[in-house]
């Protein structure tokens, strides 16, 4: 498999979530606005990418039956990083995000890369399917974030433009799972001749 | 591709070295960020006291007290102007909220009088609850230059002379039950 195919199909043909809907816990919870959804896309993408290039490096040192924990330290070490590094230098995203950050361990997307691409390929192709697959899920998560804003608060990175409320019910979790089929719906409608 | 075979001392060395690795980067990483983290909270603090507070010019912090009640922790900040008591703010809590936890600091004159509120702390809902910060809506400035004593810090609904935020009775009441706790405690502590 060619290296730009590592990078690009994340973004769209194997997309976290609109093709595989994995790590729906903090896609449903953090992406109130579209802020909000770059910034848990980003920490993401952070996280999958070092942990891809630190699994991709020791995975012919780990024996096996001690791969998923190993693994899973390495990730919860660098979700860590990313904590105390926002919490430090961004607390104010921090604040909104709280509790998601920390449950970026559990986010499946983190681990199931680790095991399904990382621990079998090389450092480079990991590095760029890491990178390929946060990217994709921080614009997956932006794209809903969007939705979720305009519709539910009438506004977009916190600027108004209507008066008053939206819709609140995108806002609030029912919404998310609203907007998010559709959104899927949409990019089925896409990515499949047949559907 | 060559695996490691999985002895007891190949799985004991790796899981060692991992955790042992980890374990070293993130105590740098915390040391590192540590100060920043602590600013950045003292900041939010000092800040808060600014906003709720009438001009003053010693430093509250320093003269922090606590008082234990309800299951958690009121934090009262007197601030004087050359020595006079201009004001206390009090960081109160309720946990009334609707997901949980609110804190909000509260400035009083020495009469009583709230002088303004800032929320430090909440995890209401988003677009609804959350309309008790002030940089998302106007509404707790409704708060300002109010006398609990002749104020009745509830909701509308529950006989008070609050206007509550349309679709979040639970997180209005929330904040009331804040400053009600805020109130009661200030004057038994006759600390005016």
């Amino acid at each position: 498999m060619n290296q730009w195919k590592n990078f690009s199909k994340g973004l769209i043909a194997e997309n976290a979530i609109f093709v595989q809907v994995l790590g729906m816990c903090p896609t449903l919870g953090t992406t109130t606005s579209a802020y909000n959804g770059l910034g848990m896309g980003l920490a993401t993408t952070f996280v999958l990418v070092m942990s891809n290039i630190v699994v991709s490096l020791v995975r012919n040192y780990i024996p096996d039956k001690v791969r998923i924990p190993s693994f899973i330290v390495i990730i919860a070490s660098f979700v860590t990083v990313v904590e105390l590094t926002m919490q430090a230098y961004l607390p104010a995203l921090f604040e909104e995000l709280g509790l998601f950050i920390p449950l970026i361990v559990v986010n499946c997307l983190v681990l199931g890369r680790a095991e399904a691409f990382a621990s079998k390929n090389t450092v480079w192709s990991s590095t760029l399917d890491g990178l390929g697959m946060g990217l994709g899920f921080t614009l997956a998560l932006f794209m809903l974030g969007s939705v979720r804003e305009i519709l539910g608060s009438g506004s977009w990175f916190g600027l108004k433009f209507i008066q008053g409320d939206g819709m609140l019910l995108f806002v609030l979790a029912p919404g998310a799972f609203l907007a998010l089929a559709y959104l899927i719906a949409i990019m089925n409608k896409f990515n499949r001749k047949n559907a | 591709m060559a695996k490691k075979e999985s002895t007891l001392l190949s799985m004991f060395l790796a899981l060692f070295l991992v955790t042992l690795i980890s374990a070293t980067i993130l105590g740098f990483v915390y040391e590192f960020t540590k100060d920043a983290i602590a600013a950045s909270r003292a900041a939010k603090q000092t800040e808060a006291l600014k906003k709720v507070l009438p001009p003053f010019n010693n430093n509250p912090v320093q003269e922090m007290y606590k008082k234990a009640v309800d299951g958690d922790t009121l934090y009262f900040f007197p601030a004087r102007e050359d020595s006079a008591l201009v004001g206390i703010a009090v960081n109160t809590f309720s946990p009334k909220g609707f997901s949980g936890m609110i804190r909000i600091m509260v400035g009083f004159l020495p009469d009583g009088t709230i002088k303004d509120v800032a929320v430090l702390e909440h995890k209401e809902t988003p677009g609804l609850g959350e309309k008790m910060v002030r940089n998302k809506s106007n509404w707790s400035v409704q708060f300002q230059g109010k006398n609990p004593k002749t104020y009745r810090l509830a909701v509308k609904k529950d006989g008070g002379d609050v206007d509550a935020i349309t679709a979040s009775t639970i997180s209005s009441r929330a904040f009331c039950d804040a400053l009600e706790r805020a109130y009661k405690y200030l004057t038994e502590g006759g600390a005016k």
